[in-house]
């Protein structure tokens, strides 16, 4: 199965999403990210969904597991570049993405990580 | 577009049969946020299909009504059906690990659905979305 990345810059980890994503991917994803978080002990994970032309329930939920973990583990995870067509439609299916951590772009996003927190805009 | 129909018996047909709706709703002219709309809607029932029903199939098409345009999709499955169908529609329900948004997230981001099921004779989930 075609895994997805997982970059490292300096103390923090990236992931840019760019190809349509498949259910076992996302679950693939989820585990090796918590994998690197632990080898690299990485504070941060900045994942880039970009080109994502939809989250659906099962993405959402992946990125709201990522967060609930990264943070367990000692880590902040910032999701970034939501299209404003995605995030309207998420809200309409009901996902709330509580607790996620958004900025509009990777460097906001790095920026909100290396600050420890405020808002990423 | 003639109706195409897209077997639904694994992840990556889940992934073919969004970008097939989101094809047709693009050939249809809809609104870059009811396109991902549907393409949303489509890709929680597919999972549906595949989960639940053990697989099945997509059937999508343009439909029109007077000159408007949309794309309606069905999704139909031979598997255990939905006992009960009111719980299945809630915010929140899942019998399974999900987060329970498939049918009820889906339902608010269509213009029509409908779902046909019995116990022990599949179910089958259309919906339709209009260009505005
Ligand atoms: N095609 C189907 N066949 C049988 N049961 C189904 C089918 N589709 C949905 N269901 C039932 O309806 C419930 C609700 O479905 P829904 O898609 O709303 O939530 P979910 O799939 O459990 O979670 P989510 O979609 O948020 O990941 C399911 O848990 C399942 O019990
Ligand atoms: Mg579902």
């Amino acid at each position: 199965m075609e895994r997805l990345p997982i970059l490292k810059i300096g103390p923090m980890l990236l992931v840019s999403i760019q190809v349509d994503l498949r259910d076992d991917m996302v679950i693939a994803l989820q585990e090796d990210l918590a994998e690197r978080i632990v080898d690299t002990g990485a504070r941060g994970v900045v994942i880039d969904i970009t080109a994502l032309d939809i989250v659906d329930s099962f993405t959402g939920r992946m990125l709201a597991t990522v967060a609930a973990l990264s943070r367990v583990l000692d880590a902040e995870t910032v999701v970034v570049g939501m299209r404003p067509a995605v995030a309207i439609t998420l809200v309409e299916l009901g996902l709330s993405l509580d607790g996620i951590k958004t900025a509009l772009d990777v460097e906001r996003g790095m920026r909100l990580l290396s600050s420890g927190g405020g808002s990423g805009r | 577009m003639t109706a195409q129909e897209l077997p639904i018996a694994g992840d990556a047909d889940v992934v073919r049969v969004r970008q097939a709706v989101r094809a047709a709703a693009v050939a249809a002219k809809l609104s870059l946020v009811d396109q991902t709309k549907l393409v949303t809607a489509a890709s929680e029932l597919a999972r549906n299909t595949l989960t639940y029903g053990g697989g099945g199939s997509a059937v999508i098409e343009e439909v029109f009504n007077g000159l408007r345009k949309g794309v309606k999709a069905v999704f139909s499955d031979k598997g255990p059906g939905i006992a009960d169908l009111k719980l299945a529609l809630t915010d929140g329900y899942t019998s399974g690990s999900g987060m329970g948004l498939g049918l009820s997230g889906s339902r608010r981001l269509v213009d029509e659905f409908t779902i046909e099921t019995a116990t022990g004779d599949g179910t089958t989930v259309t919906v339709i979305k209009w260009a505005r």
